[in-house]
């Protein structure tokens, strides 16, 4: 819009209602813009060199001297008024532009895409990662070994005599050709007597790791499943000892109120040797004790196959498996979710267990 | 082991009310778990009473069949009803449909009232059929579960029985009871009994347990007997395989007579069919003594009886009619005749008690262990004998076990015992221990009592005597595994409870932490899954065809793998040497469930076996080997260095408004094997290489500065692909993760950072299309001199203005000095020199 005044004449610039008037046309056309194009149209109308006020202004010069003051100063005031209201209408326009443009640029955040996706760890690798960290923080330190062993490392060193059913009961996978005596290792127990053999004492050690028995998978089983063990061996450790060090892990795992029980069982590597049940208040079915591992005291047998004197020296030991942690302590229903790798079933545990 | 309650009863102070869970509460205190309960009235419940067939009408059918229409009472005459409920006629006389013709009028059969309850939740009631109401049902056997036979009727007087009418027939099938089923543990042998149990169950209760040896009147010495004869010439460990033998006659034996259902109902309880009444009994005094025992038609016996080993190619035709040929380390019980039973395993078929049967022969003997469980083993045969015997039997009750057979065949089958009898063989010497005063003490964290620690052992029923620093324990006959003072520890601890057990927490000395290839373990798979892919575990067991596919990149080589003697599946039949073929069957299974977007990795060993394999011999237990031995076991296991593999098809994200998912491609592989080197700190370098498990032109080969090859990443043979079924253009990748473990600097050392200004150029060169900018690149650094900072390949370009044949790429060089502000010229210059390197090399030409 183009802001013309032709009947307009050139007011005089002593006089100063005519002033005020155009004064007051121009600030009401300035209030008046809508647009930062329609200010810049009534800008130039009414402070442009062909306006009333800037032609009033021109006529200051031809005035006689004494009156030149008292016109020059209306004027002064005059068109500062005017000015002013350009500059605060114009941050205002301004002001209101930006705020436009940003409701403009409005996006629906909810759809935003997924341009990254978080990956996942399998959650039996971030538990037992778990479990080496609680132990770390108590000392101990964590020992490995192959998968593949030694006859004599899993089943001779560990008392197992070569002809008694306890063998029979771990279902073995043997590695071909049997002159070889090599086997998959049916628990990390080798790892025990690795670290027997090679470490100086005291040992305080956890031994994580895949272990393999011959049952199908179903439910409840499978061939190739995770166990952690612990072995502590130093002068006088006692059953005490052993049942304190289990009370603190389970404290660690499951929370302040953890309670363990021990019960009288076999193993051919420990003597005495216990069943360690864990108490579990949010079982499917009512509170119980849940069979969490064996453990016992380090058969004096164990300790000479490696070379440590029974008489000075004593240990114990212990092993849980990783699936049963995971499967009563985060609820797993079937072994099958854990082995077949759907996606679904990491992907749920992210990084955290 | 399954123990009936009424069993247990006799021997040990079970209160009346007590169920098989109450047993199995005490009895786990003591270290034997339970197991399951089986008890007959979760599925049966009366009334279920005895009656008698007063009148039988056949009637028959239009289907052919005829059904019987019957009159029984099931109150005495003269006696009123006093059971009510519907259906149940206050007379005491009930009609009863009945299909079944193996019974007559007057016989006493079982009488299923309405009301009652039978296995499989059938529930009895009064109901039309045939044009009668029957109001009830006779049972067979096979409808009460108590047996397999459903030819008929349980008519009473077959089993021997002849009650009162009315009588509760579930009391007098021993229906009542039940059975408290527990593990035992191999070392517990003992416990295969009735007399074990019971004396854990006292042991658990603190209550007194009467031994059943005691209530046996066994004569105290044993001559004139049949002739038996030990000749093992082969003894195992030095053990003779037969250190006793009890034989004992009876005669006028009745073998057809019933068993009574008080010992049937036992048997059935404790898993046990009954076969007949000799067969039973035997089964039944080796379930209450432990001891296994054998009856011999003694009139099929040939000759003295000789224990010995087999000769080559000696066979027998054992108790099931197989014929099985011997092996030279079994051990026999043979007549003039041959072999006649497979020692403590299975008896022959010739020699077996029959029907006719009327002379019976027992036997009772100790047998060495390993003999059994190799025999055993061999024969694949395992048996309640042979399950006892392997597992150690009590020396002392094989004399007390004939005889409480002898009773019971000369009380149940009528027969009248020889006076006469064999024992030969000699006693083991008893086990002593010495057992040091505080030693259980120390071991367990009780200060136990020495009245606790005499306590403990005499109620296990060892001899204690006090010496001046402990105690000399004499281990009873039946605890083969008592041995060691830390046996008795267990005990002692055992008997006064392992909830005594204090807690205290050892302090183990300052730990270094994780080891460096722990930590090194932990950041690659941490670095990998942080990248967006997820973990799996696969299983290590694969085909052959799968390990010489992925295990070696020369096609038609076959991979040197270890295969298992024993497989789940002989499909799966060897150990990986790659961790791919687990990971694509991972990833076939997830695509069929519906997933097509999938990064799958996995960090776990592989199996290369070398030129050794395991060793010859083993070491005996309980000794350290020499070091010479040690290093030969080291020595035989196999290789098995940890790999990083990984499996990526489809797209690197779902799709979405504004986001077109970009799909997995040759680069993604190899960009992943270099963020498994970034975050180890370890440079990856890649050249073209050749797998046959890869398409032969987008195969990378990644190796280490040193030129150690590690692995192999690019897009998958499309061939392999389709054989797989997987996805076209489906990647993957495979490192050695050791190798980069090791290629990990110690010691980061720290580089100047220079703050002078940079001098940016790029430089395009053409060169042959074959030539790869990879190797352009490595020559442009290294002509480029030590002001390079960086360099970059940043386009390839071919095409309009190229000469046919050859390819355009843009670098961009960075160079900055360390101590100025390098001149324009001092930039060319380098440029230059990198330009002239490339040209040398590759005879690139600046465009």
């Amino acid at each position: 819009m183009t802001e013309t005044l032709p009947d307009a004449a050139v007011p005089n610039p002593l006089d100063e209602a005519a002033i005020t008037a155009a004064v007051d046309q121009a600030v009401a056309a300035i209030a008046a813009a809508a647009t930062l194009d329609e200010l810049k149209a009534v800008r130039l109308a009414h402070t442009g060199e062909k306006s009333a006020l800037s032609l009033a202004n021109r006529e200051i010069g031809a005035l006689p001297k004494d009156q030149k003051a008292a016109a020059g100063k209306l004027m002064g005031a005059s068109r500062g008024r005017v000015n002013k209201a350009l500059a605060d209408r114009t941050v205002a326009l301004e002001a209101e532009n930006d705020a436009r443009i940003l409701v403009e640029e409005t996006v629906d955040v909810t759809a935003a895409p997924r341009r990254r996706t978080a990956g996942a760890r399998h959650p039996l690798s971030t538990l037992q990662d778990r479990v080496a960290d609680i132990f770390v923080g108590m000392g101990w330190e964590i020992a490995e070994g192959p998968e593949v062993e030694s006859e004599w490392f899993n089943f001779d060193a560990l008392n197992f005599k070569p002809d008694h059913p306890a063998r029979d009961m771990q279902d073995t996978f043997f590695v071909e050709p049997p002159e070889a005596h090599l086997l998959m290792r049916t628990h990390t127990s080798p790892v025990q007597v690795r670290s027997m053999l090679e470490r100086e004492l005291p040992i305080y050690v956890l031994c994580p790791g895949k272990v393999f028995r011959t049952d199908e998978l179903d439910a409840t089983h499978t061939p190739v499943f995770h166990q952690f063990e612990g072995l502590a061996i130093d002068k006088k450790l006692s059953m005490a000892d052993l049942r304190g060090t289990l009370e603190h892990f389970a404290r660690q795992m499951f929370g302040a109120e953890a309670q363990i029980r021990l019960r009288p069982n076999y193993f051919p590597f420990t003597e005495p040797s216990a069943e360690l049940d864990i108490w579990h208040p949010g079982a499917k079915g009512g509170p119980s004790w849940i069979e969490w591992g064996g453990c016992g005291m380090v058969n004096a047998n164990v300790l000479r196959a490696a070379g440590i004197d029974p008489d000075i020296y004593s240990g114990f030991a212990f092993g849980m498996g990783i699936e049963r942690t995971l499967m009563f302590r985060n609820e797993v229903g079937d072994m099958r979710d854990m082995i077949e790798g759907d996606v679904r079933f990491s992907e749920h545990f992210g990084m955290e267990i | 082991m399954r123990i009936p309650l009424s069993w247990l009863r006799e021997f040990a102070q079970v209160p009346a009310d007590a169920t098989a869970e109450d047993v199995m509460a005490e009895l786990v205190k003591v270290g034997l778990e339970e197991e399951a309960v089986h008890r007959p009235t979760d599925s049966v419940q009366g009334p279920i009473v005895v009656g008698q067939v007063l009148s039988i009408v056949k009637e028959p059918q239009s289907n052919g069949k005829t059904i019987n229409w019957c009159q029984v009472r099931v109150v005495p005459e003269g006696r009123e009803q006093t059971l009510t409920g519907a259906g149940i006629d206050p007379s005491g006389v009930q009609g009863i449909i009945c299909g079944a013709h193996n019974f007559v009028e007057g016989d006493k059969v079982v009488v299923t009232l309405p009301g009652a309850v039978l296995p499989g939740d059938f529930r009895i009631s009064a109901r039309k059929t045939y044009g009668h109401l029957s109001a009830g049902m006779i049972a067979s056997v096979r409808e009460l579960g108590i047996g397999e036979d459903h030819d008929g009727i349980l008519v009473l007087s077959r089993i021997g029985l002849d009650p009162e009418l009315g009588t509760d027939a579930m009391e007098l099938l021993g229906l009542y009871d039940q059975a408290a089923e527990i593990n035992v543990t191999p070392d517990r042998s003992y416990c295969f009994s009735i007399r074990g149990v019971a004396r854990e169950y006292a042991h658990a209760t603190g209550t007194v347990f009467t031994d059943p040896v005691s209530k046996v009147q066994v004569p105290t010495a044993l001559s004139g007997g049949y002739g038996v004869k030990l000749n093992d010439d082969a003894p195992i460990y030095g053990k003779p395989g037969c250190d006793r033998f009890v034989a004992r006659t009876v005669r006028g034996v009745d073998a057809t007579r019933p068993t009574p259902p008080w010992m049937t109902s036992r048997l059935r309880l404790a898993g046990i069919r009954s076969i007949s009444l000799p067969v039973d009994i035997s089964n039944y005094v080796m379930l209450e003594l432990g001891q296994p025992n054998h009856c011999y038609d003694l009139d099929k016996l040939a000759g003295d009886i000789v224990v010995r080993r087999a000769t080559a190619g000696e066979k027998i035709t054992t108790l099931d009619d197989k014929e099985r040929t011997l092996d030279v380390e079994d051990l026999l019980i043979t007549d003039e005749s041959g072999p006649i039973g497979i020692a403590g395993v299975m008896g022959g078929a010739h020699t077996e008690v029959s029907d006719a049967t009327t002379n019976v022969l027992v036997e009772a003997a100790h047998f060495d262990e390993v003999s059994i469980a190799r025999a055993r083993r061999r024969h694949k045969l395992p048996s309640e004998a042979s399950k006892r015997f392997e597992r150690g039997v009590d020396w002392q009750v094989a004399d007390v076990a004939a005889q409480r057979v002898v009773d019971l065949l000369v009380e149940l089958a009528g027969g009248t015992a020889d006076e006469a009898g064999t024992d030969v063989g000699t006693a083991p010497d008893a086990v002593t221990i010495e057992l040091p005063a505080e030693y259980a003490a120390a071991r367990i964290g009780i200060d136990f009592t020495e009245e606790q620690i005499l306590t403990s052992l005499e109620d296990l029923g060892a001899v204690v005597a006090r010496t001046g620093s402990g105690y000399t324990v004499t281990a009873p006959s039946w605890r083969h595994d008592l041995e060691t003072k830390d046996d008795l520890t267990e005990e002692i601890a055992r008997l006064v409870g392992y909830d005594k057990i204090p807690a205290t927490l050892p302090v183990a000395p300052p730990g270094r932490g994780l080891t460096r290839v722990q930590q090194q373990r932990r950041r690659l798979i941490q670095a990998l899954a942080d990248a967006g892919l997820t973990e799996v575990l696969a299983y290590p067991f694969v085909s052959k065809a799968a390990n010489d596919t992925f295990g070696v990149p020369e096609e038609g080589a076959a991979r040197k793998a270890l295969k298992l003697a024993n497989p789940i599946s002989e499909e799966h039949g060897f150990l990986r040497t790659s961790v791919l073929p687990g990971l694509i069957e991972v990833a076939k299974r997830n695509h069929s469930r519906g997933f097509r977007d999938l990064a799958l990795f996995e960090a776990g060993l592989v199996f290369l076996p070398g030129e050794k394999l395991g060793t010859s011999t083993i070491p005996p237990l309980g000794v350290k080997p020499s070091d010479e031995v040690l290093d030969g076991l080291y020595d035989g296991v196999p290789d098995q260095p940890l790999h990083l593999a990984a499996v990526l098809t489809g797209h690197d994200s779902p799709a979405a408004p504004g986001h077109a998912p970009r799909a997995w491609d040759w680069a993604d592989a190899v960009d992943i094997a270099r963020i498994a080197g970034d975050v180890l700190g370890v440079e990856v370098l890649v050249t073209q290489g050749r797998h046959q498990a890869f398409h032969p032109g987008r195969a990378a080969q990644l190796e280490l500065r040193t030129g150690e090859v590690v692995g192999y990443a690019g897009e998958l043979h499309p061939k392999l692909l389709a054989a797989h079924d997987m996805p076209a253009r489906s990647v993957a990748l495979e490192l050695n993760a050791d190798a980069l473990f090791e290629a990990a600097a110690d010691v980061i050392v720290a580089r100047h950072i220079s703050t002078y200004p940079v001098a940016t150029q790029d430089v395009a060169l053409v060169v042959a299309q074959d030539v790869p900018a990879g190797e352009v690149l490595a020559a442009l650094r290294e002509g480029a001199g030590e002001l390079l900072e960086d360099v970059a390949l940043f386009d390839v370009y071919a095409g309009k203005g190229i000469e046919e044949g050859k390819k355009s790429l843009a670098f961009s060089l960075r160079f900055r000095a360390n101590d100025r502000t390098l001149t324009a010229d001092e930039a060319s210059a380098a440029r230059e020199g990198a330009v002239a390197a490339a040209h040398e090399r590759f005879g690139a030409v600046q465009r």
